[in-house]
């Protein structure tokens, strides 16, 4: 697990002193607005729709129980009870006063956690999969890179001040968990001929102009990852647009520029870059390695388990879909989805918070991790001790058995919280939940991302939804365009909009049409959603969505 | 979005931005900022609007971006035209949270 030094707390500790001293002298008028708000998102302050909000990082989602407690503590006391998952790993608080967040910095500090770089034109928390150093499918534990990343991107001087925001994204396993594709730089860890490096990919991303990645190098030697990363940053840092925000992103930078000629610059800059890492970043490595060791797994006998999920069919439709294989024999990667019918995608309350770091200690060695799907893992738990993992997290509400199934939502904050949001998907994802379980069909239709953002900006990943929902304005009332056949996972494409869109009250309706005509079109229950997509194309799908249309066709 | 509305006697508008140390959504009143957007000052001249916008700014030790939205005569005071701000001046729909439980309590009171 991660191991929080001393060295980490003394530092942000004083990042905390020093927006305390920013915030008073905002409040004594020494400092405006104006030259105040880039401080405040320097630290992960922003002002929403009701409130301000405060983003802290949780780096690459691994997170410790005393840690979590923490955030517990700053819901019940700094906020209305509760705190919010995001798609980066880390958790938003909707409701601090600005008065009161130099304390809530200084209690995260004396944990170790910060919300340095969680806004503003920076390399933002690096993220990577949940399942880090426990999937049975994975080559190597990505976590010590990710914490490489982050200890040379935090307050990096020279990408203060980036064109736009900057996200990077870490994967090793066979099945890429962590969105590579869809991000500024993606990586993946690979072996060839016995050496370990990367294939990196740059230029993927969502919000406005989705994009996936290309790869820019197939294999780069695991030792040249930073002065590489470095490389890529300066190209983009001296050649990204600064004239319009909406063409900033890297993404823009290389489909403008081309892949071949940014490629050429940062193999060139990538020459010098090299000359100037002597080590140091070698010798961080292997002390961040031996800080990621695993935990002492345990062998015993699993029968009480087998016996459990013959006896209990509740118990056996919960490990059937919240499990993930683990690499060693016996054990289970635990997948706690906060995504009960009917309620908010992602929000936690303190009591379940405290749960979790409890249950986390008791049957988890201590290791918990935030999904970007906003779910949260326990990623080592012994097969023994699921039936006693499951009674408690029922008791708490959170044994819903639907990780990966419809109601299993990525849906953004909204214009329920978001001042940029332009329509709300709150209670869109809360509605489509309850109407599958209500209706029978979620075990039945299987297998199924549905992703919904309130705005272009995509927070909610909806191009990379199987099915994706996205809030929009239109002449003063919301109303909801469909995308179908996105994919974050296993072949990243981007969904397509299918056609026009659905007031508010018509969107699980057609929902609904849409999964009713996949049950009937798919060959077998195997058949996931995107698989019959793929096969058939969109217009059986938009026939559904749109029947009247079908019918005059 | 709304920052550049110009108010008229047609379309009247409210000045409306966040408490500078708490946060939550304030209005611009006869005497100062309120919390209850129904009690908000109803501009119906674009120049007023503007002369008062501009006394906002001015008072950043006490509001954070003030900006003028439209907003119609109702029968209890103005009232958004917008989804948008009548959310701000609801709370979020997921929870019973923001202007809507200081309502309540308000109308419990009576």
């Amino acid at each position: 697990m991660f191991d929080v030094r001393p060295v980490d707390t003394e530092y942000v500790r004083y990042r905390a002193a020093q927006f305390r001293a920013q915030v008073e002298r905002r409040l004594d008028g020494s400092l405006t607005e104006d030259e105040f708000r880039p401080l405040r998102l320097m630290n992960g302050v922003y002002l929403q729709l009701h409130a301000y909000m405060l983003r802290i990082a949780i780096p690459y989602g691994t997170i410790s129980p005393d840690q979590m407690r923490m955030l517990a503590h700053l819901a019940q006391n700094y906020d209305k009870g509760y705190g919010h998952w995001t798609t980066r790993q880390n958790i938003q608080f909707n409701w601090p006063k600005l008065v009161e967040i130099p304390d809530m910095l200084d209690h995260l500090a004396s944990v170790g956690l910060h919300a340095i770089q969680t806004s503003g034109n920076t390399i933002r928390n690096t993220t990577t999969d949940a399942f880090a150093g426990a999937a049975a499918d994975e080559y190597m534990d990505p976590r010590p890179y990710a914490e490489l990343i982050r200890s040379w991107s935090t307050d990096h001087a020279e990408f203060q001040f980036l064109p736009r925001k900057f996200k990077i994204a870490i994967s090793g396993a066979k099945r890429d968990r962590a969105l590579v594709a869809a991000h500024d730089i993606g990586l993946r860890l690979i072996e060839r001929d016995g050496q370990t490096g990367f294939e990196v990919w740059v230029g993927g991303g969502l919000g406005r102009t989705p994009m996936i990645g290309q790869v820019i190098r197939d294999f780069l030697p695991e030792e040249d990852l930073l002065p590489y990363l470095e490389a890529i940053i300066e190209t983009y840092n001296l050649t990204g647009r600064r004239d319009n925000k909406y063409k900033a992103r890297i993404k823009i930078t290389v489909a403008e520029r081309g892949l071949d000629v940014f490629k050429a610059e940062v193999e060139e800059e990538f020459i010098h870059r090299r000359r100037d890492f002597t080590g140091v970043d070698r010798d961080a490595l292997d002390t961040f390695r031996a800080r990621f060791t695993p935990p002492a797994f345990r062998n015993a006998e699993i029968g009480e388990y087998e016996a459990e999920r013959a006896k209990n069919p509740a118990f056996r439709s919960w490990t059937d879909t919240n499990l993930h294989p683990h690499k060693v024999d016996g054990y289970a990667s635990v997948i706690v989805t906060f995504k009960a019918p009917g309620a908010t995608p992602g929000d936690a309350s303190h009591e379940q918070m405290r749960l979790l770091a409890d249950l986390a200690e008791q049957y988890g060695h201590s290791d918990l991790r935030i999904i970007h799907d906003q779910n949260v893992a326990l990623p080592h738990v012994h097969k023994s001790d699921l039936p006693a993992l499951y009674a408690a997290l029922r008791g708490a509400g959170l044994a819903t058995a639907n990780a990966g199934l419809t109601s299993d939502i990525i849906a953004c904050p909204g214009m329920d919280y978001c001042a940029l949001a332009t329509a709300r998907s709150i209670p869109i994802a809360q509605e489509i939940s309850e109407h599958f379980r209500e209706a029978g069909l979620e075990q039945e239709i299987g297998k199924l991302n549905i992703r919904i953002s309130g705005c272009i900006n995509a927070c909610g990943h909806h191009h990379l939804g199987h099915i994706g929902i996205l809030g929009l304005d239109r002449a003063g009332v919301e109303n909801y365009q469909i995308t179908l056949g996105g994919d974050g996972y296993d072949i990243p494409s981007i969904g397509q909009r299918a056609g026009a869109g659905f007031p508010a009250e018509e969107v699980v309706p057609a929902i609904d049409r849409l999964l009713r005509a996949y049950l009937e079109l798919r060959e077998d229950p195997a058949e996931r959603f995107i698989d019959a997509y793929r096969r058939l194309g969109a217009d059986p799908f938009k026939a559904a969505l749109y029947p009247a249309e079908a019918a005059h066709a | 979005m709304s920052k550049a509305f110009a108010p008229s006697a047609a379309k009247p508008g409210v000045i409306t931005a966040n408490d500078l140390r708490e946060g939550h959504n304030v209005w611009m009143c006869e005497d100062g900022w309120t919390a209850d957007p129904a009690q908000a000052t109803l501009f119906e001249d674009e120049a007023i609007a503007e002369l008062a916008l501009l006394k906002a700014i001015g008072q950043s030790g006490i509001v954070v971006g003030p900006y003028v939205i439209e907003a119609r005569r109702g029968p209890n005071g103005p009232e958004p035209t917008h989804f948008r701000e009548a959310f701000r001046q609801r709370g979020p729909s997921n929870y019973f949270h923001g202007i809507q439980t200081t309502k309540q309590a308000e109308a419990s009171n009576v």
